[in-house]
This record gives structure tokens, sequence and C-alpha cells, in this order.
């Protein structure tokens, strides 16, 4: 009965502001009793950038992991563009436009940067079997404007001069890079960053700061999960914080300044 | 930009060559009759690798699908009257669908259940052929008609006028046996650079990096299945009309195993090394002609050393060395290449 009333309300206040690009709705997700997302609500409008905040241990993670398909929420609701897609696996999510990085990097170490950002175009190449097993002259052009992006992709992140580096031989810095260069090659338009700033120094971290402005700038939404609270602060629109996977706030980055309740949680009050 | 040239540009050649001057060296026909069963075994090991090496799936009934090629061909044109082009597409068809049965449910799930199913597979389809006696002459094996190509017949004991040489057949079918390692070869080649072997690559480098990509990984796994077993059917059918005559020994659960063991010995996900492992591993029992009931723990001691010493396998293992012997550049970045 109570549900009933809080979704009419929800779908009153649909009405009102503009539709949402990812909208998520009582979600939830439990390891054995902990429960790591605990009904969870919000939404994220296109072109915003989103940041997720909040103390080790509150769910951001896995609040990511939940939306891009890598865990199966328990209960909730998650729509992309109007369209229910919790469940979804990840390769489904890719070609609805989303995309996302890893905080502990996923990147092909048996492959070269280019051919990984290569890796990226993947939905959008002609996957024509005869033609790849007998190199037509179609595939080869494919592959071709396929490489030329992908350089001028990993040039966009920075990444210039390990072009044909070994993925593997590539410092870390760069490597957090090239794997925002091949979530791009998506051409995704909502991009979720899993902590891009960890393990990053000052100089670094100010790159990163002006790469996202960049992609923000370009029209896809950004949504990161961040503990460097300059950073947050400075690029986000607004601020979720999360605390034993509940919301404990959500605002811009001066209201959530501003908020007792964060600052009780962050200094373990 | 320079870019970094692939392993694939000067690969090909090289072999096209050591297989023309392969000939020269060899003494007698027994030498060469050797040299066309390595090449039909490496190619169809090449086939293998394209699934153990990329899509990091074990076969361990991939003999079952040589096999499979191999009767198909044999009874298609023995017993049925067709030529050998139609009954081999047969048997490659044949092998694809069941590859393809057998693959859709267990490639969706994670681990090595392929292993296990092909392992199965493979089994049953050794003891059909032993017992149908009816169709496959059983464990006596069943002579095979020669092969023949838009009405031309090509028999190791025949001799052949061509370019106004005579050449013997065998002569031929070793260059015959050549081109189809070459094709074998360039086919799988294609296959890893495109697309198609990049997202398999990926799911070897990063499953997850994969599929938030966009890769269905489980559609690229059976797709390699798929073509590793229609590799392993065609090499079979071309195999049982070069010897004229096979036994179920071609589709035993031993030769299942001495293809994997090339595959690992030569080193998995590199096409050059597994061709180095099909030779290896085909000389063996040439030269151990003594020990020859111990041939099945040869392998098995020699799959176990190789693991142990050097996973990546033989030829991978040796560049290696090689490369650390040439001193390098230390350790720049490749900002040089721009």
């Amino acid at each position: 009965m109570n549900q009933s009333v809080q979704q009419t309300e929800t779908s009153r206040d649909d009405t009102a502001r503009p539709a949402p690009l990812l909208e998520v709705r009582g979600l939830g997700k439990a390891f054995g009793g902990v429960h790591a997302v605990d009904d969870l609500s919000f939404r994220i409008l296109p072109g915003e950038v989103y940041a997720v905040i909040g103390p080790n241990g509150a769910g951001k993670t896995t609040l990511f992991n939940l939306i891009t398909g890598l865990y199966q929420p328990d209960q909730g609701e998650i729509s992309l563009k109007g369209e229910a897609v919790q469940g979804l696996p990840p390769e489904r999510l890719a070609r609805l436009g989303m995309s996302r990085t890893f905080q502990n990097l996923q990147i092909c170490m048996n492959m070269t940067a280019l051919e990984n950002v290569m890796l990226g175009r993947h939905l959008h190449l002609k996957r024509n079997f005869l033609a790849a097993l007998l190199r037509w002259p179609s595939l080869r052009a494919s592959e071709r404007t396929c490489r030329a992006q992908a350089e001028e992709l990993i040039r966009f992140v920075g990444c210039g001069d390990y072009v044909d580096a070994d993925a593997a031989a590539m410092p870390y810095g760069a490597l957090k890079r090239l794997e925002i260069a091949r979530a791009l090659a998506t051409q995704p338009s909502i991009l979720l960053l899993d902590e891009p700033a960890a393990g990053l120094n000052s100089t670094e971290t100010a790159a990163l700061e002006q790469l996202i402005r960049k992609v923000a700038a370009g029209g896809i939404t950004v949504v990161l999960v961040e503990h460097d609270m300059k950073l947050v602060m400075s690029i986000s629109d607004r601020v979720l914080v999360l605390d034993y996977g509940r919301k404990l706030a959500e605002g811009t980055p001066r209201e959530i300044r501003d908020n007792p309740d964060v600052i009780a949680a962050y200094l373990g009050g | 930009m320079a870019l970094r040239l692939p392993e694939r540009v000067p690969g090909l050649p090289v072999l096209a060559l050591v297989l023309l001057l392969v000939p020269l060296f060899l003494g007698n026909e027994f030498h060469l009759d050797i040299a066309t069963q390595i090449a039909l075994i490496a190619a169809t090991v090449v086939g293998l690798n394209l699934l153990v090496g990329y899509g990091g799936q074990v076969s361990l009934g991939h003999a079952a699908f040589f096999g499979m090629g191999a009767y198909a061909s044999a009874i298609l044109t023995g017993t049925y009257g067709w030529t050998s082009i139609p009954a081999l597409l047969c048997g490659a068809l044949l092998v694809a669908v069941l590859a393809w049965t057998l693959g859709r449910p267990i490639l969706r799930l994670k681990g090595h259940y392929l292993s296990m199913a092909t392992l199965g597979m493979g089994i049953i389809i050794a003891i059909v052929i032993n017992n149908e006696g009816w169709l496959t002459g059983g464990p006596d094996g069943l002579a095979v008609e020669p092969l023949t190509v838009m009405g031309a017949e090509l028999s190791i004991f025949d001799h052949y006028s061509l370019l106004g040489l005579e050449v013997s057949g065998a002569l031929l079918w070793y260059g015959l046996a050549a081109l189809l390692l070459l094709l074998a070869v360039w086919i799988a080649q294609n296959l890893v650079d495109s697309p198609i072997g990049r997202a398999l690559r990926a799911v070897h480098g990063s499953e997850v990096a994969a599929r938030v990509v966009g890769v269905d990984t489980s559609h690229y796994k059976l797709l390699i299945f798929v073509i590793s077993a229609v590799y392993a059917s065609v090499m079979g059918s071309f195999y049982a009309h070069y010897t004229g005559f096979i036994t179920p020994q071609v589709a035993s659960f031993e030769h299942s195993i001495e293809l994997i063991t090339m595959v690992v010995l030569g080193g998995m996900a590199s096409t050059y090394g597994v061709i180095l492992g099909a030779v290896l591993l085909m000389l063996l029992p040439q030269l151990l002609t003594d020990f020859q009931d111990y041939e099945m723990m040869m392998f098995g001691l020699i799959l176990m050393l190789t693991m142990i010493f050097m996973p990546k396998g033989l030829l991978p293992t040796l560049s290696e060395a090689v490369r650390r012997l040439r001193p390098r550049p230390a350790s720049a970045p490749a900002s040089g290449q721009e």
C-alpha cells in the first residue's frame, strides 16, 4: 500500500523534470548478509558529470558493477534512455551506449596500446566472417580506418607516445588513460569511470581533469567514482554520497561540502 | 608514422621457401612420405591452435573431427562413388554441425567444460567407427580411393608430366600438402589479425574488458571451435586420400592427445611454433621406432616437461631467449617510433 503511494509520487516527479539518461530505482544487492547497495535511487541527466563518493566499502564499485551488468541486482530497476536494462550482460549494455573503466585496470596485456583501443571499436566494425578469413579489401579498408581512429583517440587522451607500445610495457598512468581511450572508442553516450585518479600524481590528476572536461564537453555523460575530493568538487555537476550502500546525500558540490551528515560520515562521527 | 611490422609479413614467404627446399634434402620416397604427412598434420594443428592458443579452450577430441573428415571422404567416394571435393565438403559440413551443436551450450559456461565434452565425444566417435563395421570397415580399416579433382586422379603410385617434366605422384602430393599448409597458415593469420581475432585475443587478455566494449565472448569461442573442427575435418579428408587406407586410429583419443601435445610443445598462440611442434612430434616416432610401445608415455612426458619448463612453448621461449641475447636500447618508451 505504502509502496504504491511512493510509486505515484515518483511518476508525478517524472513529468516535472527532464528525462534522465540513467535512472536507478530501489536498487539493492547483498553479499551474504551484507547489504552492499541498499534501496538506492537516483537519476543522471544527459550531459552531466556525476560523481559517486563515499567512505571505503560504501558500495561505490558494487553500484558500478550493477549498472554495467557485471553483477545482477537483487532488487530494483535500472533504466538507460528509458529502457529497462537491469540484469542485461555488459556486451548488451555496450550496444546501448554504456562504457566503463575499472578501478583495477582491465587492459589486455597481450596486445599493444593501439590494439586495445581498436578492440573498443568492435561494435562499429564489419565483422563479416568470410571477409576476415580471406582478408578481403573491404576488411582491410575498414581496419585501416579503425587504426586511424584508434590512433586519434590515443592522442586525445594524451598517450601519443605509446601508440605501438605493448600494453605490458606502459606505465600505470598511461594505462589508466588508455583504458579511457578504449571506452571512448565504443562511442558511448554514458561513460563510467571507476577511480580514474587512483594512483596518479598531482600532475597526472590535473591532466585527467582536463581530459574528463574534454570528454564531457563532447556531450558524453560522465559518471565517476573517486576519492580525490579536489577533483570531484571541481569537475562534478552533482555528487552522490553513499554510506553503507545507502544514499547519504545528493546535490551540487557546494551543497555536499556543507552537508553535516557528509562531514560526519567522513570524519567518522 | 612507422607502424610496427606485424609478425605475419615475413613468416609466410619463409615458410613457403622452407617447404620448397625440403624435397631437395630428402633422400628417398619414404622421407617424402613423412614430410607430406607432417604437412597435413601441421595444417590440422594450426587450426587447433586457433582454438587452444587464441580461444583459450581445449579440445581433447580433435582427432574425432579429423577422423570424421577422413571417414566421410573414404565412405562417400568409395561406397557411394562421389568425387573427392563434394565428399570433403560434406564431411566438413557434418563436422561443423556437430561442433556447433556440441559447443553452443557448453561454451556459454565458464571454465574448461569443452575439454570434457570433446573428450566424451571423441571416445564415442572412435567407438562408433570401431563398431559399425558395415560402414567403416571396423578395426580392420578402410581403403580409400585416390584423390580426384576435375576428373584427374592424383595417386602416389603414378607419374605425371608437369610443364614437360616427369614428376612422381608422391612429389605432387607433397606439393599439394605444402600448399594446404600455406593456405591453412594464411587463413589462420588473417583471422587472428581481423576484428574477430582481436576479440578472441582480448578474451585471453581480459574477458571483462572484452565484454564491456561489446564483445559477445561465447559467440566468438563457438565460432573458433567450429573453425578449428572444420580445419581438422578437411585435413582428415586429404589425409585419407593420401594414405589410401585409414583405421580407427586416426580418430582415437591417443591421436587427439598427440595433436594437443604439438600445440603445447610448439607454443600456444604461435602459428609457426605449432608447426615446429608438429614436425618434432611426427619425427619422434620415426627416431624411436624401437620404443614404439612407449610412444604415449613419451607424449605424456613431453607434455609435462613443456608445461613445467617452458609453459609458453618451444618457439616463443626460443625467440624470447634470442631477443634477450641481442642488447636493446634500455627500455625507452616507444616515443622514437612516431
